[in-house]
């Protein structure tokens, strides 16, 4: 029989983690309400003490007159050409050797799969300097392609790895079927496999998205003329030729550029979960 | 015909491994033995860009000290911290009624943003005068610190702005959580096992795969920091905030020093190199396989 001092007390622990969970998530989303907050006051309004959270009354033309600053459209379509030239090579080229390494049996497989993984060790600052100057050799700073070539060769080791998983979980029943029919190698990928793989295909394509969407040291290394510069950049140029009080439009430009991460998270809220638990990638 | 078309399914990959991978690797393991600014010609040097990071008493000895030691001592926080952090929300959010996924997607919402933007919300979060936090502190009649210009909370203050974003290993953790098998509690119950002891000798033992992998993964992260650095800080102030990884681009894309450079790579490959084999070496302690490993 439960006293009734245990069942208090286990009222008690219910209500202290329900305020534990509430107190947490409101210290999560705090610093995002604090930058709405910011992005929408008055010029005068941010430098004051108490800070006035809800802004009275709320200025909207701070996210126009902050995207008018600097050349954002530009910026914005050039992260956009990169961002998704960069989805598309990544997918199809990982899917290509994700595909090789789990279905077709050739001399050193294992030894070229073990490379694979092994490149994943090495810190890309290694290779940074080296890679600066073959592109430089070829004529390529400042153009988009060394920011987007790399992604069509094989895309990344971490996306390989995760579709040949992906891949080898899939009988091999349909690929035999196939085969019989006469369908060849090229075949059995794109009719038998692309259609089975399409959620880690997604979970490719976000993560694909957001490390380029959010790069910043791959433009700063390699684009230098304003008119080829992405978003990141601009971002920290507007930080730069901001005086000190100009934090509202600051916010409103960073709200602005993070606006299609949230939104691709919260459509595709399911293959993002299942992809960082599958992979372990955090960002 | 097999092997033919093995080849040519992977061939992206081998062309990108060996032109952007092998290729930079042992040039800039070559580089790292010369002397280069790109405008003159390369010089051999031999040891010589070793010698004044490791041996040698000078400038470049005193930043990359300066470097490592900044780059240890938030690695230092951040790591531990953010294990603390991921797997306390994990165990709080790991029940099944349905509003956890509500929670889950708020604890989770910051790991999806990152880069400038988010730099520049911290620093402005983390402002002496006018940010949320020191406003909120003076509330109560205290007078935070100066964070980012402050020598001494400059690293506090990045490591917090880490631990915002610590909802992407909170959702490893929920997977390696909702994997253990049931019974194993219900063998602790019948045992008359506490909650807290069931958390040490079931729920740990069993995450351990789940937290090693964590672990090794957040060093590396935790060593190659750079954004926040160079957005915020710049290094500063006095170099509070030079972490190795700023150092090394300062040196290749500021100065132009790039064997240099290389060589400072080379080093930090190495000790990245020795961390994870002794994380592995320790791992046979800790590490319990009876489940398989999550990867």
């Amino acid at each position: 029989m439960t006293s009734l001092r245990t069942l208090v007390a286990r009222r008690f622990g219910m209500i202290a983690y329900v305020l534990v969970l509430i107190g947490g998530a409101v210290l999560f989303l705090l610093p995002f309400l604090w930058m709405v907050s910011t992005s929408l006051k008055e010029p005068g309004q941010t430098h004051v003490f108490p800070p006035q959270l809800i802004p009275h009354p709320p200025r909207w033309r701070n996210y126009l007159e902050a995207w008018t600053a600097l050349p954002f459209n530009l910026y914005l379509r050039n992260t956009l050409i990169i961002t998704g030239l960069s989805i598309v090579g990544q997918t199809i080229t990982a899917s290509l050797v994700a595909f090789g390494f789990a279905r077709l049996r050739f001399w050193g497989r294992n030894v070229l799969f073990i490379c694979v993984l092994a490149t994943m060790m090495v810190p890309a600052q290694v290779t940074m300097v080296p890679m600066f100057l073959v592109f430089k050799a070829l004529g390529w700073v400042d153009t988009f392609l060394p920011l987007i070539v790399p992604g069509f060769c094989g895309g990344s080791a971490l996306f390989i790895f995760l579709l040949r998983q992906y891949i080898m979980t899939i009988p091999h029943e349909l690929d035999d079927a196939a085969k019989i029919d006469g369908c060849g190698w090229f075949g059995i990928y794109s009719r038998i496999i692309m259609p089975q793989i399409k959620p880690a295909l997604s979970c490719v394509a976000i993560f694909s998205f957001m490390s380029h969407w959010n790069d910043f040291m791959g433009p700063l290394i390699y684009l230098n003329s304003e008119t080829k510069k992405t978003l990141s950049l601009g971002l920290r140029i507007l930080q730069q030729s901001m005086v000190y009080t100009e934090m509202h439009y600051l916010m409103a430009a960073s709200i602005l550029t993070l606006l299609p991460c949230l939104a691709i998270f919260f459509f595709a809220q399911r293959y993002f979960i299942s992809g960082v638990a599958l992979t372990g990638i955090k960002e | 015909m097999e092997n033919l078309a093995g080849y040519l399914f992977i061939s992206p990959w081998i062309i990108g491994f060996l032109l952007f991978g092998l290729f930079p690797f042992l040039s800039s393991f070559l580089l790292s033995f010369c002397r280069w600014d790109i405008i003159t010609p390369t010089q051999f040097v031999g040891l010589d860009n070793y010698a004044r990071i490791l041996v040698r008493e000078g400038i470049d000895s005193r930043l990359f000290r300066k470097s490592l030691t900044n780059t240890v001592y938030y690695s230092s926080l951040a790591v531990p911290l953010g294990m603390i952090g991921g797997i306390s929300i994990a165990l709080l959010l790991n029940k099944p009624q349905r509003i956890m996924r509500v929670f889950r997607t708020i604890y989770y919402l910051p790991a999806v943003t990152s880069g400038v933007a988010v730099a520049l919300l911290w620093a402005w979060l983390f402002n002496a005068d006018f940010g949320l936090i020191n406003s909120f502190l003076r509330k109560f009649g205290i007078i935070g610190p100066a964070w980012l210009e402050s020598q001494e909370w400059a690293i506090p203050a990045l490591v917090i702005m880490g631990l915002w974003g610590v909802g992407g290993s909170m959702v490893i953790y929920l997977a390696g959580l909702q994997s253990i098998p049931k019974h194993l509690y219900e063998v602790a119950d019948i045992d008359g096992a506490s909650g807290f002891r069931k958390l040490i000798h079931v729920t740990l033992p069993m995450l351990s795969p789940t937290i090693f992998f964590t672990l090794i993964g957040g060093i590396i992260a935790s060593f190659q920091v750079f954004v926040p650095a160079y957005v915020m800080t710049r290094g500063g102030p006095g170099n509070a905030t030079l972490f190795y990884v700023l150092n090394l681009y300062f040196n290749a894309f500021e100065y132009f020093r790039m064997g240099h450079a290389c060589a400072l790579a080379w080093i930090l490959f190495v000790i990245i190199l020795v961390l994870t084999l002794i994380q592995f070496k320790l791992a046979k302690r800790w590490v319990y396989y009876a489940g398989e490993l999550r990867t």
